[in-house]
């Protein structure tokens, strides 16, 4: 434990990365206490810039920038991990079975990922959330259908590898049941490669998000950065603001996560180190 | 012979890929909330009963499942993807007539990805820890975590409303200009803030990629042997280590085919492009499931088309396969 923080330490992006981050989950937290207003409530004057009355600058409508970008975190980290732990359950289920037991079942599997890695995803997210409805449940499904693949193929390659070690071999002979042996004795020596994918797997997963939204199809009860900056698409050449503020809270926020992966993968795989173990 | 047996190859696999969007699509029909006839028929026959019934038995609705599958696959196969509901017209002639627009845009950006950032990613790669390194390292992690929309409105903002530049929108100017040269410079002028924006999130990832497998590869024996045969580093490093450095990134930008295709959504949304991206938004908005089904299924289509070209190019670079 002290070699992975010290690990983690050594990479300086990882650490800026880190204190953004939290920074970032402290406001999603504390948005309601921060600005107790609602963000959809117009206040004032629309298109005010920025500095004066309001720190961000006003909308179309009057509504307060800051506000927006402080109760956009919270949706953007939520539906980020949620989607991002709803592909890595999609993923590794399927990653392990492939890898584990191997023949046709693992040639099945292997097409259908493939399949799902030729697709346009982000087009087929579209079509998910529009058919569904959108909304928190029809978002997070969308993002998890299509961002599973490469879960599954490093679960795979992980298990395949994991499968002729000797310590399995000994377990399948003392006749301990399959899914035991997956669950108890390999998952849990594949699992630091799985944390690095997963923790790069909600930075796209608020990419998708963002465009999502941005194209008018984000939860329509709950503000987002995306919604924000699609929604003033129309006036944005006259206020600046209205597109420049969200977009740098996203960039902050999924840059910071990046980040932080590239030092969990320093601190969890030393072995690999500078190597990255998927970039999607 | 061999390349015959090579092109049937291709041919199977979009077959493939047809067949199995085109079955995706059916049960994804299903599985919207509601009747099925009222999802197709969209924003244009919410409520007149008369109008549902014709959707129900244009597309066999009335029939039993595997009945109405089997139906659904025999249309797509003959190239009749039902009317659009809204524009009242074939959604193969409207795809068709969008497919230019798009082509040239996702084309352009990506050879200009695959161009630029294996050069740029090569130029670090050679220089490690110099400040043109880590400037570049730093400016590719940028654009690796961010939103495509938001650069393509912030190179609006900046190249065409406060430099005036660029046109900000569309694919030709308001006002026509005479002569065929002319026209295309005009197209041009128009076609790089968005190939630009939907290059450059893939230039930083080749940038990021083309670095590191460079930097493994340069310590292998080979090339180890390339420098003590006394090879000026130049050589050494284009023809040894960017050559095997390149494969691994040719063949990514293949399976990132897609999220181009998808990107190309957005940004001719954001720059109003007369492709199927922007078609697609259209459709989105007017509620028109079913030619939005015919954007995804020709979409995957030229998600095929990008990895078939990606396949040619890994043959060309890879001297362990040959030219074919």
């Amino acid at each position: 434990m002290r070699d992975f923080f010290q690990r983690f330490c050594e990479n300086r992006g990882a650490l800026v990365g880190l204190v953004v981050l939290t920074v970032i989950i402290l406001v999603a937290i504390t948005a309601p206490l921060l600005s107790p207003v609602d963000p959809w409530r117009s206040l004032g004057r629309p298109l005010q810039p920025p500095g004066g009355e309001f720190a961000l600058g006003t909308d179309m409508l009057g509504r307060d920038v800051l506000a927006g970008i402080l109760h956009g975190a919270r949706i953007s980290l939520w539906i980020g991990i949620l989607s991002a732990v709803v592909a890595a359950l999609i993923g590794v289920t399927m990653g392990a079975i492939a890898g584990f037991f191997g023949g046709w079942v693992d040639d099945v599997l292997v097409r259908i990922t493939e399949f799902f890695q030729t697709i346009p995803s982000f087009i087929f997210a579209i079509l998910l959330v529009a058919i569904l409805t959108p909304g928190l449940t029809s978002i997070v499904v969308a993002i998890a259908v299509v961002t599973w693949p490469p879960i599954a193929r490093l679960a795979r390659a992980e298990f395949m590898t994991l499968r002729s070690r000797e310590f399995v071999e000994a377990a399948v002979l003392s006749g301990v049941s399959r899914p035991r042996i997956i669950l108890r004795e390999v998952l849990p020596n594949a699992v630091s490669p799985l944390i690095v994918m997963g923790s790069l797997t909600v930075a796209t997963a608020i990419l998708t998000e963002s465009a999502l939204s941005f194209l008018g199809l984000g939860d329509p009860n709950r503000i987002s950065w995306g919604y924000m900056i699609g929604a003033a698409r129309t006036v944005f050449r006259h206020a600046w603001w209205l597109s420049v503020f969200p977009g740098l809270a996203i960039v902050l926020t999924v840059l910071a996560i990046n980040l932080v992966g590239e030092g969990l993968n320093d601190a969890l795989n030393p072995h690999l180190k500078g190597r990255r173990v998927g970039v999607q | 012979m061999r390349h015959l047996s090579y092109i049937a190859g291709w041919m199977v696999k979009a077959l493939a890929v047809v067949l199995a969007i085109t079955i995706l699509n059916f049960f994804l029909i299903r599985m919207a909330p509601g009747d099925p006839a009222i999802v197709l028929a969209g924003e244009a026959g919410a409520a007149d009963e008369q109008f549902l019934e014709q959707v129900r038995s244009d597309f066999g609705l009335d029939r039993p499942l595997p009945i109405q599958l089997a139906a659904y696959v025999g249309n797509v196969l003959t190239l009749d993807l039902g009317q659009s509901y809204r524009a009242q017209r074939p959604v193969v002639d409207m795809l068709f007539e969008r497919l230019p627009a798009t082509l040239l845009l996702t084309g352009s950006a990506y050879l200009f990805a695959l161009l630029l950032g294996p050069l740029l990613g090569a130029l670090a790669a050679t220089r490690p820890r110099t400040i043109f390194d880590s400037l570049l390292m730093v400016v590719a992690l940028f654009f690796y975590a961010t939103p495509i929309f938001w650069v393509g409105l912030l190179l609006i903002l900046v190249f065409s409303v406060q430099l005036g530049w660029l046109p900000p929108f569309g694919m030709q100017s308001m006002i026509p200009v005479s002569g065929a040269w002319n026209q295309t410079l005009d197209v041009l002028r128009h076609l790089i803030l968005p190939a630009l924006t939907l290059g450059l999130f893939y230039i930083a990832v080749y940038v990021r990629l083309t670095r590191a497998s460079m930097l493994e590869t340069s310590s292998l024996d080979y090339v180890k042997t390339a420098r003590a045969k006394g090879l000026p580093e130049w050589r050494v490093a284009t023809a040894h280590v960017l050559r095997t450095a390149l494969l691994p990134i040719i063949t990514f930008a293949g399976l990132q085919a897609g999220h181009l295709v998808g990107g190309a959504v957005v940004v001719e949304t954001v720059f109003a492009w007369p492709g199927i991206g922007r078609l697609a938004f259209d459709a989105l908005f007017q509620r028109d499931y079913n030619l939005l089904l015919g954007v995804f299924l020709l979409s995957a289509l030229m998600v095929v088309f990008f990895n078939m070209i990606t396949d040619i190019l890994v043959r060309l670079a890879d001297p362990r396969i040959g030219s074919a």
